[in-house]
């Protein structure tokens, strides 16, 4: 009993659940009918927790790329501004076609997108693996780079696009449930799959626990990296395109912006660690799932808009603290203290006597 | 106390005080007994070896007594008095520092900076950077230490190394200096130094505990040795009255033939097999080169030989095994495998053509600490196969299981930890990733290195019936002993170059002793040795 009760306070996803618990019991708490989830006249579900797995998706599915970077010892600051190049492309292509309502051409518009955004991904994993330049300094290029970029396809517009099928990837709904949110579930589950049913989840654990290890084992790191980086960018994209979606224009300096810290808040509170190795998808999902139902905290217990980033900032202070390896030490320690009924002293029995 | 279990108890411990007296203690982790009931003391002015295989419990014994671990009952006394250590800096403090096998120093300082580092003398809120050099100084010249304090540490061999690190250690006023395997990175000549700084500290009243997997150097060096067994006091005795014999088998509790088996079995046998049948070369080299690294080099492989590389250190040993094993580009010459002329550039090409190097550095190189046993065995065949194919669960969990029951890896199950097993345990691994891949040449550098006698053996007999069985093995051990004992032919380095290429007939280690030695007027390390 005692040691299932540590094995749940040892588990690195106890402390950013509690959290993720007592800030929707707040919510709760504070708005009455915040749990409460109802179905529209178009058979669409709403309520606050829909809207939290809705407004949470891109953060999730960069999160859930930034994971992958960040067990390999590496990091993405580019993904922000990959949303807005990605979110720019798309826009710039449907609102230069004849017909921005054509479902054809919002699929090569996503496409485009998407593509440009890989082509950039494996830039950074050219510059990461074979250039051999920091992965910090690497993606800061394309980070500050990156929104001239966008502002070069928007020429300097913000992009408003009127487009029906468009503005479903944002805002749309497939059976009842968002759009974005089925986005991010598949994005999570096919990530998931495709590391944890191949060996690249394993591999890419192993370069970032021991790279020279992994090099004289025959591991490709290089491989890896274009690999890890351009996936990064893919679902930077794709974030980006729900995000443009949403707000049904392309803005290429403030979409995504800020949101590479998100993501890697999220990678870092659900317990995988930023000098690389072993990674936890589950744990960025909670991570992703913490921020968002924070943000919503500070709309919905009234928090002052000057006061929002202090108290983001707070919670994170709380959960890391929580998580850090003092506090598990202490734990550790509390739960291997000595017990006060054992004698202190014991007969000793040396096994042999010479 | 168990009197019985120590009969020699030495007389003059009725002169001296004991400066650290451990009675009764017990140390339990989640399902294992580290430490049960141990008794330990140290006496001012001695070196006390402490023995034991790995999973002993020395370790466990050292982390307690330097406050890393704390103890779940008996007591600490040091100089007589009771003592609580709740952290290590508590026990330096006290005056117990320990200088670890691998150094825990700063590379990109300099030798001052390290030897101060955090007792940096101040002046007007910033660093002394004069009184610091001038006492790094005073404490290199005590050890008669002739290094550079301004120079680089990083510029050093790794014996220079551990001698700052020893000089920190002693500049905290040690009353008891811990060394954990010391000498497993040094050779003789730095061996001899660094006991002629023990002995000094020695003469200082500093009681040193002295760890070595080395028989020799703890023979020559203790005055007192301590054997523990499955976290058990096994003995104290004083060095020399307890025969080697008499000492391994109280460390490992069993009659330990296995070890001179191997030595008769290895020559015989395999003289017999290779006048029968033409050897088949495996791998020639011929003149393979990397500059500043190795001079032109021939070598030959033959399948089913064990080619021993003898030399002491930074003769280039290690530095041909790279170079054969792809970790490393070769500049120059040419290498054949199987007749064919290959051009190794990735350790990656060497897998594919079967060639294996587990490198000597175990703990940088060669495991990955936070994958399980499971994937550090099928690291290699996995990354062979790309990621895209991964080996079947079944299968993975066949490997793991047969390799750990073949080479017995002492390990609670497969999904472990590799960092949470011992040294002995981590090479076992490191071993079975190699052999998973069913190499044609097995490249070991240093396998046997910090690790316990029973496993060395295990790993001696491993060789010898994997070369039984056909496979290719070049050799690398500091131990004279353990290469002449494997090999067939032994290959002698030095200063970077072959200088011998022998039979292995019935050659002793005073004869490869000579041939390594043999006109070396050049001093193999230039280093501060004393002048």
């Amino acid at each position: 009993m005692k040691d299932i009760f540590f094995k749940v306070i040892g588990n690195r996803l106890f402390w950013p659940l509690v959290m993720l618990v007592a800030l929707v019991v707040t919510n709760a708490v504070a708005v009455p009918g915040f749990l409460s989830i109802t179905v529209n006249a178009d058979g669409n579900l709403f309520g606050s927790l829909i809207d939290i797995l809705r407004n949470g998706a891109p953060t999730l599915i960069i999160a859930v790329g930034m994971t992958l970077v960040i067990a390999t010892r590496g990091i993405d600051l580019s993904v922000g501004s990959l949303c807005a190049i990605a979110g720019a492309m798309a826009c710039s292509i449907i609102l230069t076609s004849p017909d921005p309502n054509n479902i054809g051409t919002v699929t090569v518009a996503v496409l485009v997108a998407l593509a440009l955004a890989l082509v950039l991904g494996l830039w950074n994993g050219m510059l990461v693996s074979v250039l051999g330049v920091q992965p910090m300094i690497a993606t800061l290029i394309l980070m500050t780079a990156g929104r001239g970029i966008a502002m070069l396809i928007t020429e300097g517009q913000i992009l408003t696009v009127q487009s029906t099928p468009f503005k479903f990837l944002g805002s749309g709904f497939i059976w009842g449930i968002p759009f974005a949110t089925v986005v991010a579930a598949v994005v999570l589950a096919l990530v998931a799959l495709l590391t944890r049913r191949t060996a690249l989840g394993m591999l890419i654990e192993s370069v970032g626990i021991n790279p020279e290890a992994s090099r004289q084992a025959g591991v490709r790191a290089r491989g890896l990296l274009f690999l890890v980086y351009g996936l990064c960018a893919l679902l930077a994209a794709v974030a980006g395109i729900i995000l443009t979606s949403n707000q049904t224009a392309a803005d290429a300096n403030n979409t995504g912006l800020f949101i590479e810290l998100d993501a890697i808040l999220a990678v870092v509170i659900g317990g995988t660690s930023l000098n690389g190795g072993r990674y936890s998808l589950t744990g960025t999902l909670v991570g992703a799932l913490v921020i968002q139902t924070l943000i919503t905290t500070v709309y919905t217990v009234g928090i002052p808009p000057i006061a929002t980033m202090v108290f983001k900032a707070a919670v994170v202070v709380v959960v890391t603290l929580l998580q850090s390896p003092t506090t598990t030490a202490a734990v550790e320690r509390w739960r291997s203290r000595p017990k006060t009924a054992q004698p202190s002293s014991r007969p000793s029995e040396p096994a042999v006597a010479r | 106390m168990p009197d019985s279990a120590n009969p020699l108890a030495p007389t003059e411990a009725a002169t001296t005080a004991p400066v650290i007296e451990m009675t009764d203690i017990s140390i339990t982790f989640p399902g294992v007994k580290a430490l049960d009931g141990v008794d330990f003391r140290m006496f001012p002015g001695e070196v006390h070896s402490l023995m034991g295989e790995n999973g002993a419990g020395k370790s466990t014994l050292i982390k307690a007594l330097t406050g890393v671990y704390n103890i779940d009952s008996g007591e600490i006394r040091l100089g007589g008095q009771s003592v609580v250590f709740a952290n290590p800096a508590q026990a330096q403090a006290a005056g117990i520092s320990t200088v670890y096998q691998e150094v825990n120093l700063l590379g990109n300082l300099t030798v001052a900076e390290n030897v101060m580092l955090g007792r940096e003398p101040r002046r007007l809120g910033g660093i002394d950077w004069h009184a610091m050099r001038r006492r790094a100084k005073d404490v290199l010249e005590g050890l008669h230490l002739n290094i550079d304090p301004n120079s680089l540490l990083n510029s050093h061999s790794l014996a220079i190394q551990q001698l700052v690190a020893i000089a920190r250690a002693i500049d905290i006023q040690a009353k008891v200096l811990i060394l954990d395997e010391p000498t497993s990175s040094l050779d003789t000549e730095e061996v001899a130094e660094l006991f002629r700084v023990i002995r000094s500290l020695k003469e200082r009243g500093v009681a040193i505990l002295f760890v070595s997997h080395f028989l020799e150097h703890v023979y020559e060096i203790s005055d007192r040795l301590t054997v523990l067994r499955n976290g058990q006091l096994v003995g104290e005795y004083l060095t020399h009255e307890l025969l080697r014999i008499d000492l391994v088998q109280a460390m490992i509790g069993k009659e330990l033939t296995a070890l001179e088996d191997i030595g008769n079995r290895a020559h015989s046998a395999d003289k017999a097999e290779s006048s029968e049948t033409a050897a088949v070369t495996f791998l020639s080299a011929k003149g393979v080169t990397r500059k500043g690294s190795i001079t032109p080099i021939d070598i030959q492989i033959d399948a089913g030989e064990v080619v021993g590389l003898a030399g002491l250190l930074g003769s280039g040993r290690t530095e041909l095994a790279r170079l054969i094993g792809g970790v490393d580009r070769v500049d120059g010459g040419q290498l054949k495998v199987n007749g064919k002329v290959l051009k190794l550039r990735t350790p990656r090409q060497a897998i594919k053509h079967q060639i294996a190097y587990s490198s000597e550095n175990r703990r940088a190189e060669g495991i990955v600490d936070d994958l399980s046993v499971r994937d550090n065995i099928i690291l290699a065949l996995q990354a062979d196969r790309g990621w895209f194919r991964p080996i079947p669960r079944k299968r993975q969990d066949e490997l793991a299981a047969s390799y750990i029951e073949a080479l017995n890896i002492k390990t609670p199950n497969a999904d472990a930890l590799v960092r949470n097993l011992s040294g002995g345990n981590q090479q076992k691994v490191l071993l079975a990733r190699w052999l998973a891949i069913a190499p044609r040449l097995l490249i070991l550098d240093e396998p046997t290195r910090g690790i316990d006698v029973g496993a060395k053996a295990e790993i001696q007999k491993l060789v010898y019936s994997l070369a039984e069985n056909g496979l290719s093995v070049l050799f690398i051990s500091a131990e004279l002993e353990e290469v002449l004992r494997l090999s067939n032919r032994i290959v002698v380095l030095r200063d970077r170059r072959k200088v011998a290429d022998l039979v292995n007939d019935g050659l002793s280690v005073d004869d490869l002793l000579a041939v390594i030695a043999e006109g070396a007027a050049v001093p193999e390390i230039k280093t501060g040795a004393a002048s």
